[in-house]
């Protein structure tokens, strides 16, 4: 039930996830951030077996920081993909961390740039990517929404779009949902949809222009 | 397949997780050297990992021997490193394609624990492979010149992924001649 989406944009990318944290039938939490802020301008959005995300990610996020500590300049967004994959392709017929990754990144020459990882370590370089149920709704939409060299806007409104759709045909849907984005400015929080919980209003509930 | 002095090596585009289509421009063909490539179909990770093993290996071998590899050593290398996997394998077939001694064109294809399979005319892989077969052995002629062989290719590619879901969203088609190396995208049936 757990959504990763991104969408690249002229010189940015997005990555939304859901932020429901959910074991069988209760719901922990609502607000529960998947998208994981690796360094200065990398954005790692994951899903999957919860201790699994958390660790993975976490580890990745550190040998990052070390890379940058030791060479004093941060590693690309290409090598961190291959890099993640590699972790994930050495651990994979050991010991495999079920945790399915969108990467997205800004580097100055090479612009911005999204990653798809599968659990299984398949890496690809893509425009736009879902992982989870959600995808089987989002990916269309995207297909036939999406176009290169988007701007902030149109990118968010896919995404609203995406999640307008995941809300609505999507059986145990998750509610709320969290949008980050990575640009030459830097990867930070872009918005927070909430429908339940504490920050909720109805105005968060997306509102879309056709 | 095999032409005249040159060969061509194809794949499709696709990268899909059994009904899902993740990506429409996916990288089968690898180049190992210049006239050498591998097309490895199967688990698109394996497929990865086993190219990065199969590149470090060769450039391992450059640095020893001062040479490229050839084509037979290169089948034989894989099919050791496949079958080292026996109990576990890597889940790929791979389809090796390469200029050898005086410029002969050499394929083999494998199974995903190494039986080379040897052949003079076209070698196959795949979950489209008995379309391919069909496709191919109608389709081929002995000594077609590279233009012939890439239109021979073409069509038996597309006509053979058009029957299975699983493949398709276009073409990547290398001719590969002594001299020089043609890479072509082949707008297929998107679908």
């Amino acid at each position: 039930m757990e959504c990763v989406m991104g969408v690249v944009g002229r010189d940015f990318a997005v990555v939304a996830a859901d932020t429901s944290a959910v074991q069988s039938i209760l719901v922990h939490k609502t607000d529960e951030d998947k998208v994981m802020v690796l360094d200065s301008h990398k954005l790692m959005g994951a899903s999957g077996e919860p201790g699994d995300r958390v660790q993975f990610t976490e580890y990745i996020q550190k040998n990052l920081h070390l890379y940058q500590f030791r060479n004093t300049i941060p590693l690309s967004t290409a090598a961190t993909a291959n890099f993640t994959r590699g972790e994930l392709a050495t651990a994979l017929r050991k010991n495999p961390y079920m945790v399915n990754v969108i990467l997205g990144g800004y580097d100055k020459d090479a612009g911005a740039s999204l990653y798809y990882i599968d659990y299984i370590s398949t890496l690809h370089k893509i425009d736009k990517g879902a992982f989870g149920y959600g995808s089987y709704f989002c990916l269309s939409l995207m297909d036939k929404l999406y176009h290169p060299d988007m701007t902030v806007e149109e990118a968010v409104d896919l995404i609203d779009k995406c999640i307008k759709e995941i809300r609505l045909r999507l059986v145990v849907a998750p509610q709320n949902f969290v949008i980050k984005i990575v640009d030459k400015n830097g990867a930070r929080e872009y918005a927070r949809r909430d429908l339940v919980g504490d920050n909720a209003s109805v105005d968060a509930a997306t509102t879309v222009t056709a | 397949m095999v032409g005249k002095n040159c060969f061509a090596i194809a794949s499709d585009r696709r990268l899909g997780v059994q009904l899902q289509t993740i990506a429409t421009d996916f990288q089968r063909v690898f180049k190992i050297h210049d006239k050498l490539y591998i097309g490895l179909s199967g688990l698109a990770t394996d497929a990865q990992t086993l190219y990065q093993r199969l590149v470090f290996r060769h450039k391992l071998y450059q640095l020893r021997e001062e040479r490229d590899m050839k084509p037979e050593t290169f089948a034989s290398l894989v099919s050791a490193m496949l079958y080292e996997r026996r109990f576990g394998p890597y889940f790929c077939q791979p389809v090796i394609a390469g200029l050898g001694e005086n410029d002969e064109p050499f394929i083999c294809t494998m199974d995903c624990i190494g039986a080379k399979e040897l052949a003079k005319d076209f070698v196959v892989s795949g979950t489209s492979s008995e379309s391919l077969y069909g496709a191919c052995e109608s389709m081929y002629k002995p000594n077609m010149e590279p233009e012939e062989l890439f239109e021979t290719v073409s069509q038996a590619l597309m006509a053979s992924v058009d029957r299975d879901c699983l493949a398709g969203w276009g073409g990547h088609v290398f001719i590969v001649t002594p001299t020089e190396v043609q890479e072509r995208v082949v707008k297929g049936r998107m679908d």
